[in-house]
C-alpha cells in the first residue's frame, strides 16, 4: 500500500531540482501535499490541465516542487493571480495553496473579494496558527494569550476563524479538515475540487518549530495527536453546546450551497450582448 | 483610410489598447484615469474579451499579470495613489518577465495630493518606485494621438521584452479632447509574444536564446513551469546561488539595454540652430513648444527636444543635443525629476536650468517663454 502512494506523489513531484524540501522535520505541509497529490490523480484533471499558484511563507512553496503550471506570486495575493488565469482560461483547474497569514492578514482583502466574486478557484488555506518562515511571530490565527516572537508578552488580539470568513464572504463550499485525518483530508481535497464555484479548505497544521516550542504543545506528534483528540465532525458537533465545543476543530463541509459562478454570468452577459450586436 | 475622431487622451488610450489586441482589463477606479475603466468595461465584453473591477489598485495588477501569464494581453489604468500599490506588481511581473501594460494617469501628490488637476510628480516613482533593480520602460504621449499610438508601442514593447511597460500620461492629456485621425488595423504594426519553438520535453523557460528574451508559453499549452517572484535559474526554480543571480539581474538588464539606440523616441523641434535648446515631455511639451516659437518670432535661437519615452533615458539624442547648446532649459510639473536625468548625462557639457511648477495646474507657454527669455538675457 505504502509502495502504491509512493508512487501516485512521484507520478507529480518535480525532479529535477530543490530536494529536500525546504520544510522542517515534523511539518504538516508535507502531509498535506501527499493527500493533495493523491487527491488530483483520483480527480482525473491531467497535470496540464491544473495551475497551482500560491503566495509567500511555508505553504507558498508548494508549487515549486510539483508538475503542473505552477506560480509562484507576492505575500497575500494568490488569489488575484488565480482570477486573472481562471478569466481568461476557464477551462483550467485554478488551485490557490496559502497560509494563514498569507491569507487572512496580507491578503484578508482578496481572500474576502474572491469569496464574493465566485470565481471558480479551488482555494486551500494551510493553518498553523502562526508565521513560520519569518520566525514565529503572531499570525491573526494565532490564539489569545500566546507568547509569539511579536507578543513575547502574550498576544492581545482575538484569532480569525477562516471558515467562518470565507463562509461569510459568500464561499460556496467550505470545508475543514486536519493533517493527522489524512484520509478524510484526501477526500475533503477531492470534493472542493469538484466544486463548481470558490471553494475553501482549512487544513489545520502543525508548526512544531515555532508553535509547538512556544506553546508547549511540544513535538510534531503532540501536535497531532492533539489533533486527533480535538477533532469533532462537523455532524458531531451539530448536537454539542458552545460551551462544549470551546477548544474543538470542527471538521467536514461546513457549507455547500449551489450560487451561479461568475464564468456562468459573464457567458450569460457575453450571449446577450452578441444577441443585441446580431439584432442591429 | 483614416477615421478623423474626437477623443479625449483617456479614451485614445482604451482604443489604442483594443487596436493593440489588448482583451484583458483588471482596474479600481481612481481619478483621473476612471475614463479608462468606463470605456474598457463598456467596450470589452462585447468583443469577447473582459473587465473585472478589482478590489484595489494591487489585485488589478495582480489579475493583469495573472491574464498575461494565460496568454492575454492585459493593461490596468490609474493614478498616483494606485500607482503607488502597484509598485509591487510592477518588480513582480519584471522579475517573472511578464509582458503587461500600467497606465498611469499622472495627477497633483503626494498622497491624495491634488486628484483633479495635473503633475508630473511621478516620474521618477514610474523609474524606481518598486523595490530592488530593474530596468523600466516609461512612455509619456503629450497629446490625443500619441496616447493613441504610445499605447500600442507599449503593448509592443511589453511583449518584445517581456516587461512591463508603463504609459505615463496627466491629468490634462488624460481628459482634453482633440480631433485624431485614427490608422486602420492594416496600417499598425503589432508584435507579440515569442513562443517556443520545440517541444515542451526539451523547454528550458528562461534560457537566454542570445536575445536576452526568452520564449513564453501561456499556461495550458502543454509547457508546464514554475513562474516565481524569487531570483531563479534558467528552468525557473529558486536560486541564490551568486553564478545563477548575476547573470539572471544582468539579462534583465541587457535585455533592453542592447537596444538603447532603437529607443531615443523624441521629437526635435527648431533644433538646427539654436543654442538655448528646452527639454520636455507630456502636456509640458506642448506649453514648450508654443514658447519656443513665440521665442522665434522675436529672433531667438531657441529649439525643443520633446521626450516621448522617459526610460530608457533618451541619453545620445539630449547629449547630441548639447554639444550645439549653451544651455538646456527643463519645465516640468514637479520640483525638478527628469531634469535629474539631464543634469546626470550633461557631465559639465552645457548649462542646465530648470523651471518648476507643483500648484499642479498646466505649465503656460508664457510662463515657460518668461523663463526663456531670462536666460536669454
Amino acid at each position: 500500500m505504502a509502495e502504491g502512494r509512493q508512487r501516485i506523489i512521484h507520478k507529480y513531484l518535480r525532479t529535477t531540482k530543490l530536494f529536500p524540501s525546504i520544510w522542517c522535520p515534523g511539518c504538516g505541509i508535507g502531509i498535506f501535499l501527499g493527500a493533495f497529490l493523491r487527491a488530483i490523480d483520483k480527480s482525473g484533471y491531467t497535470k496540464d490541465e491544473i495551475v497551482l499558484v500560491s503566495g509567500i511563507g511555508c505553504t507558498g512553496r508548494i508549487p515549486t516542487y510539483v508538475d503542473f503550471n505552477t506560480l509562484h506570486t507576492t505575500h497575500g495575493r494568490a488569489l488575484i493571480f488565480a482570477t486573472g488565469i481562471k478569466l481568461v482560461k476557464p477551462e483550467l483547474k485554478v488551485i490557490v495553496v496559502m497560509g494563514d497569514g498569507d491569507a487572512v492578514a496580507i491578503g484578508g482583502n482578496h481572500f474576502i473579494h474572491a469569496a464574493r466574486r465566485n470565481v471558480e478557484i479551488t482555494c486551500i488555506v494551510i493553518n498553523n496558527s502562526i508565521y513560520g518562515m519569518t520566525g514565529g511571530q503572531l499570525a491573526p490565527t494565532t490564539p489569545l494569550g500566546l507568547e509569539t516572537t511579536t507578543s513575547p508578552h502574550g498576544n492581545l488580539e482575538p484569532s480569525f476563524d477562516i471558515c467562518r470568513l470565507a463562509e461569510a464572504a459568500g464561499s460556496v463550499f467550505v470545508a475543514r479538515s486536519a493533517v493527522y485525518h489524512v484520509g478524510h483530508m484526501e477526500r475533503l481535497v477531492g470534493k472542493a475540487l469538484k466544486k463548481k464555484g470558490f471553494s475553501l479548505l482549512e487544513i489545520i497544521s502543525q508548526c512544531p518549530v515555532h508553535y509547538g516550542r512556544r506553546a508547549g504543545m511540544g513535538s510534531a506528534v503532540e501536535m497531532m495527536k492533539w489533533q486527533m483528540e480535538n477533532a469533532i465532525t462537523e455532524e458531531k458537533a451539530r448536537k454539542l453546546s458552545e460551551e462544549e465545543l470551546r477548544d474543538k476543530i470542527r471538521i467536514g463541509v461546513l457549507v455547500d450551497k449551489e450560487t451561479p459562478t461568475y464564468q456562468e454570468r459573464l457567458d450569460t452577459l457575453q450571449e446577450s450582448l452578441k444577441e443585441k450586436a446580431g439584432a442591429l | 483610410m483614416t477615421n478623423a475622431e474626437l477623443l479625449s487622451g483617456n479614451e485614445a488610450c482604451v482604443k489604442g489598447a483594443l487596436a493593440a489586441g489588448c482583451t484583458f482589463f483588471a482596474g479600481y477606479p481612481i481619478t483621473p484615469s476612471s475614463e479608462i475603466a468606463h470605456m474598457m468595461a463598456y467596450e470589452l465584453p462585447r468583443r469577447g474579451g473582459i473587465f473585472i473591477q478589482m478590489e484595489d489598485e494591487i489585485a488589478s495588477l495582480g489579475a493583469v499579470i495573472g491574464a498575461s501569464l494565460a496568454g492575454a494581453k492585459s493593461v490596468t489604468a490609474t493614478s498616483g495613489p494606485g500607482f503607488s500599490l502597484m509598485q509591487e506588481h510592477i518588480g513582480f511581473a519584471s522579475i517573472a518577465e511578464v509582458p503587461c501594460v500600467v497606465i498611469s494617469v499622472m495627477r497633483g501628490g503626494p498622497s491624495t495630493g491634488v486628484p483633479t488637476h495635473p503633475s508630473q510628480g511621478d516620474v521618477m516613482q514610474a523609474r524606481w518606485g518598486t523595490h530592488g533593480d530593474r530596468p523600466a520602460v516609461v512612455l509619456a504621449p503629450s497629446s490625443v494621438a500619441e496616447c493613441f499610438g504610445l499605447t500600442i508601442e507599449a503593448f509592443n514593447l511589453a511583449e518584445r521584452y517581456r516587461t512591463p511597460v508603463i504609459v505615463l500620461t496627466d491629468e490634462m492629456i488624460a481628459h482634453m479632447r482633440e480631433k485624431v485621425f485614427l490608422p486602420s488595423s492594416d496600417e499598425i504594426k503589432l508584435v507579440e509574444r515569442l513562443k517556443p519553438a520545440e517541444p515542451p520535453e526539451w523547454f528550458v523557460p528562461y534560457r537566454d536564446p542570445g536575445t536576452g528574451v526568452p520564449p513564453m508559453p501561456a499556461f495550458g499549452e502543454g509547457y508546464r513551469y514554475h513562474v516565481t517572484g524569487l531570483c531563479h535559474d534558467e528552468r525557473g526554480y529558486p536560486t541564490t546561488r551568486a553564478d545563477e543571480v548575476e547573470p539572471f539581474v544582468r539579462r534583465l538588464f541587457r535585455k533592453i539595454s542592447q537596444d538603447f539606440d532603437k529607443l531615443q523616441w523624441s521629437e526635435t523641434y527648431y533644433t538646427e540652430d539654436s543654442t538655448l535648446n528646452v527639454v520636455a515631455f507630456g502636456s509640458v511639451a506642448r506649453a514648450a513648444l508654443r514658447a519656443v516659437r513665440d521665442a522665434r518670432s522675436k529672433g531667438m535661437k531657441v529649439g525643443l527636444l520633446k521626450l516621448l519615452i522617459l526610460f530608457p533615458f533618451v541619453r545620445r539624442k539630449v547629449t547630441q543635443l548639447m554639444e550645439s547648446s549653451t544651455t538646456i532649459l527643463v519645465p516640468e510639473i514637479n520640483m525638478g525629476q527628469i531634469s535629474r536625468e539631464v543634469k546626470r548625462v550633461n557631465q559639465g557639457k552645457c548649462r542646465i536650468e530648470t523651471l518648476n511648477k507643483v500648484a499642479h495646474e498646466p505649465m503656460t507657454p508664457h510662463e515657460i517663454l518668461e523663463k526663456i527669455e531670462e536666460i536669454y538675457g
